[in-house]
Order: C-alpha cells, then sequence, then structure tokens
C-alpha cells in the first residue's frame, strides 16, 4: 500500500480527475495549496504597489493505492496535469502503515479497494 | 432659453446618470457568471465599454445616428460634438446637450452587452478595437435607422426605447462573435459555472433600477410616453418573473435565483421597445408570454456547439424581437397617440415591425461578423490555451479579483515608475520595503 501525493496546477485539477477515474481510482482527496516549485514568478500590480507572486495555487490530490495500482496512479496523474512548462507540480511516493474503512472495519487491501457492489 | 422645459431637463438629467449606471451594474452581472479567475477580465469589458464608446460616440458615432443624412446613416453635421449645444434638440424640451448624454449611455451599454458572447477568452486590446469600431459601424447605424431618422423610422416602426439597436442589436452581433471568436478550450467538455450567484442578481436588479431611467426616459419628457413606459417597465419584468418561476419548477422542480436574474434581464428587455406604446395590461402579457421563447433559446443553446456564453442572444436578441413584434399587434393609439396594431386594425404597423425584426439582426450579424473576421486577420482574437486556463485576470491584467495576498512579495518601484515619481518631486521618498 502506498499514499501517492500529487500536486498539480489547479487548472488541470478536472483533467487528472478523469484521467484518475478512467483507470479506476477512485479513491481520491483533494484540497487547494499554495506553493512555490521554482516556477517563474508573477508580478501584479495595484495602484502605486507591485509585487511579485511567490506563492502559487496548487490543487493537491492524495490517493491511497494497493502497491498493484501505484504505476496507473502515477500515470494517470502525469497525463493529466502535464502542460510542458515549468510549474506542473510533483508527485511523491509514500509507504502506508494502515487504512481503515470507517464504515465496515475493514483494514488494508480492503480498505483501499473500491466498493463495487 | 426658449423651448427648454425644466421638468424635462431635470428628469432626463437622472434618466441619464441611472442609464450609465446600468454598465458597471451588467459588469457585476457578467463577472458574477463567469468563472473566479475571469472575474475582473469580465468586469472590464464593460468598463472599457464607458471608455472607449463614450469617445466613439462623441466624435462620429452620435452625428452618424442623429444628424442629417440618408435612410441608412447620417451625417457629420454633429461630429465632434459640433452644433451640440444649450439650444433643445429638435423634436424635444431638453437641451442637446442632455439629448447627446442621454443617447450615449444607451451606446455604451449596447457595446457592453456584446462581450457577453466572448468572454473568458478574447484578448483585450482586439477586444477594444472591436467596441470601438462596433459602436459605430453597427451600434450608430442602428440608432439611426431607429431613432434617427432612418428608414424605419420614417416609415412608422415603433420601437420605443431600442428594441432594434439595443436588443436585437447587441443579441444578434453577440451570435456573430461567438461564431468568429469560438468556443472557450473547456466548452462542452467540463462543467463552467457561475461563480458568484450573488453578484448576478444584484447586477440584475441594479440594471432594472437603471432600466426605468432607460424606458422612462425614452420620452425625452415627463409626458405620457414616459408615464407609461416608466409603469410598463416595473409591470413587464414583474410578470416575467413569475412565468420564469413557473417554467423554472415545471423544468427542475426547483425556482433557481439565477434564473430569476435572467427572468429580469429578460423582462425589461421585452418591454423596450414596446415601453411607450401598449397599454399597462398588454405589457403584463408580453412580460409573461414573452418569456416563452427567450425561455426556450436558455435551455437549447447550450446543447449546441455555439458558445454564446452569457446568452446574449437569448436574453436580448429573443427578447427585443419578440417586443418589436408585439407592438405591431397590440399598440393602442388612445395610450400612445401615435398608431394602433393590428389589433386594433392597423396591418401596416405589423408589416414594418416585421420587416425591422427581419433586417436587424441581418445587419448586426452580418456586420458583426465581417468585422471581426477582418480583426482576426490583424491580430488573433483569442488568448493562448495555457493563459485560458489560467486565467484572463492574471494574464491580461496582472491582477486577481480575490487577491489575499499571501505569498506576495513588496518589490522595487519599476523603472518608469521612478521617472515618474521624479517628475512629480517624490524621489528619494523612502521606500517602505525594498525588495
Amino acid at each position: 500500500m502506498k499514499l501517492v501525493i500529487g500536486i498539480v496546477r489547479p487548472e488541470k485539477t478536472n483533467d487528472v480527475l478523469e484521467h484518475l477515474f478512467r483507470c479506476e481510482v477512485r479513491g481520491v482527496s483533494m484540497s487547494r495549496v499554495q506553493g512555490h516549485g521554482g516556477e517563474l514568478e508573477r508580478v501584479e500590480t495595484y495602484r502605486g504597489t507591485t509585487v511579485q507572486m511567490g506563492l502559487s495555487d496548487k490543487t493537491r490530490f492524495e490517493i491511497a493505492v494497493s502497491d498493484e495500482f501505484v504505476d496507473r496512479t502515477i500515470e494517470a496523474l502525469c497525463e493529466g496535469a502535464r502542460t510542458g512548462e515549468v510549474g506542473d507540480g510533483k508527485i511523491f511516493v509514500l509507504p502506508l502503515e494502515r487504512a481503515v474503512r470507517i464504515r465496515t472495519g475493514e483494514t488494508d487491501h480492503g480498505a483501499v479497494t473500491p466498493v463495487t457492489a | 432659453m426658449t423651448g427648454v422645459d425644466t421638468g424635462d431637463t431635470a428628469w432626463m438629467l437622472i434618466a441619464t446618470a441611472l442609464v450609465i449606471l446600468m454598465t458597471p451594474a451588467l459588469g457585476l452581472f457578467y463577472a458574477g457568471l463567469v468563472r473566479e479567475k475571469n472575474t475582473l477580465n469580465t468586469f472590464m469589458m464593460s468598463i472599457a465599454a464607458l471608455a472607449v464608446a463614450t469617445v466613439t460616440w462623441a466624435a462620429v458615432g452620435y452625428s452618424f445616428a442623429f444628424a442629417e443624412g440618408n435612410g441608412i446613416i447620417g451625417g457629420f453635421d454633429f461630429a465632434f460634438l459640433h452644433d451640440v449645444t444649450f439650444l433643445p434638440r429638435e423634436g424635444t424640451t431638453i437641451p442637446h446637450l442632455v439629448f447627446f448624454a442621454f443617447q450615449a449611455s444607451f451606446c455604451i451599454i449596447t457595446t457592453a452587452l456584446v462581450s457577453g458572447a466572448v468572454v473568458e477568452r478574447m484578448r483585450f486590446g482586439p477586444y477594444l478595437a472591436f467596441i470601438a469600431l462596433w459602436s459605430v459601424l453597427v451600434y450608430a447605424v442602428l440608432a439611426h435607422w431607429s431613432f434617427g431618422g432612418g428608414w424605419l423610422q420614417e416609415n412608422g416602426m415603433l420601437d420605443f426605447a431600442g428594441g432594434v439597436p439595443v436588443e436585437m442589436g447587441s443579441g444578434f452581433a453577440a451570435l456573430a462573435a461567438a461564431l468568429v471568436v469560438g468556443a472557450r478550450k473547456d466548452y462542452g467538455r467540463q462543467a463552467l459555472l457561475p461563480h458568484n450567484a450573488v453578484y448576478v442578481i444584484l447586477g440584475a436588479g441594479l440594471l432594472w433600477f437603471g432600466w426605468f431611467g432607460f424606458n422612462g426616459g425614452s420620452g425625452f419628457s415627463t409626458g405620457q410616453g414616459s408615464v407609461l413606459a416608466f409603469t410598463n417597465t416595473l409591470l413587464a419584468p414583474a410578470s416575467t418573473l413569475v412565468v420564469w418561476f413557473v417554467l423554472d419548477l415545471i423544468r427542475g422542480r426547483k425556482v433557481t435565483a439565477i434564473g430569476a436574474a435572467t427572468a429580469i434581464i429578460v423582462g425589461c428587455v421585452l418591454i423596450t421597445p414596446a415601453g411607450g406604446f401598449v397599454s399597462p395590461g398588454w405589457a403584463m402579457l408580453l412580460g409573461g408570454a414573452g418569456a416563452l421563447p427567450s425561455y426556450a433559446v436558455i435551455v437549447w443553446r447550450p446543447r449546441t456547439r455555439v458558445d454564446e456564453t452569457l446568452d446574449v442572444l437569448a436574453a436580448h436578441g429573443t427578447a427585443g424581437l419578440t417586443g418589436i413584434l408585439f407592438i405591431g399587434f397590440f399598440a393602442q393609439e388612445s395610450w400612445n397617440g401615435v398608431s394602433d396594431g393590428l389589433l386594433y386594425g392597423n396591418a401596416d404597423q405589423l408589416l414594418w415591425q416585421f420587416l425591422a425584426a427581419v433586417a436587424t439582426p441581418l445587419y448586426a450579424f452580418g456586420m458583426t461578423f465581417g468585422l471581426l473576421k477582418l480583426l482576426g486577420l490583424a491580430a488573433p482574437l483569442r488568448v493562448t490555451e495555457g493563459e485560458e486556463a489560467i486565467g484572463m485576470d492574471v494574464g491580461q491584467h496582472g491582477e486577481e479579483a480575490y487577491a489575499t495576498g499571501e505569498g506576495a512579495i513588496l518589490i522595487r518601484p519599476v523603472d518608469g515608475d521612478e521617472k515618474l515619481l521624479k517628475d512629480a518631486g517624490l524621489e528619494g521618498v523612502p521606500v517602505a520595503n525594498p525588495a
């Protein structure tokens, strides 16, 4: 079991979701975050004040998957999020110790496998 | 001063200000309907009309619309406000200057309306060029046909406050603009939802408020036509709202807020051409029954590939056409002192209303289509796909509507600023937070 964290452009959120659903990854959490990943900084001007935006809006996906799903999850994230420009984001894969489905008490593999019935 | 009536003038000054308010109100209405990342760009498209269309109107637009000319277009007599003075405008009891300003406010709001078709993707520079030309080549010409002694007015076509130039003009131009500029890249692929419904309702409410000046001022006096139009501007949109509620209930089992905001606009548009010509009872019928075609177009349009984004065609083109035709049936000389419609025995009226309803869409659509095609040859009309994804606010204006300031680092003024400060004698004043 792994926890896949993908940090992507907010405007690519829907594309990523589409790719994830297509490869049958159904358990996803998403949050809006701000970060800095070496992309070119944007300059904005408000009346006399000029500022450099050091943080960019990003979307963070957290996806807990069983081992056989890890590769296709990463592939889906890459395909959905890539534009080729600096700032497309990062993917981190972490080992996952335990997982519990609250409703049924199922653990681990059972807990990260989507309910089909 | 001979011929100027103070009461009429006082009302027309206020009416002009009311119509001017409609343009920022439209900006708010449109801004609420788009996605968060395009809020400012959408709003700025309306504000740009206040800038550009006012200047073009003063330069030649007003003259093309209201100076003597032929049946199609006016001449240059009033270009650059030549001869527009304190003396009353011919046929009215208000100073020519007030008449000019009132008509300018119409040109501005109409020009801003067209932006609804191209929001979220059109580059700001080409947009400015487009509205500069459109306000003269389309709006001023149609205004001449309808108000300035052009062929429709000469033949007795009735249009109280702009069903021809304002409503059909903007609606069918919007359709052409949407076709030339093309759909947004996400259109039909993703749900593109309004980001702030409260803006939409507030914008619609302010538009309705301003519309009392728009219709109520179109009699250029405090006379009976103005009074009738004013009250009809209350009655018709209220009827439209009621019918819209029912249609919403039938279609989705719920009355929607954005539907209500749309209904207010549709109702105001319906009564715009007919305001001073039909009885209050017929105005209520127009508001109620006239909701149906616009509602149908609003439901149908998103199923097509035409990304006429904010449904200017449904709300303005369709409702304006309905209102213009309605006059042909229900105009009543006992109320308007001018002419009867078919129902009261005057079939000719319907004929001319019908011709207006055919010629106006053709001209507005054709001219706008050609104009944008030509502009498209000179410069790309759209932003890149990447910029469209990031949003127009950051891309076109370098600002955000809802900036939080998180991650914003204050930087040294840019070179140009230093020169500005030096010229203003402010050089050497300490910078708060030098980078």
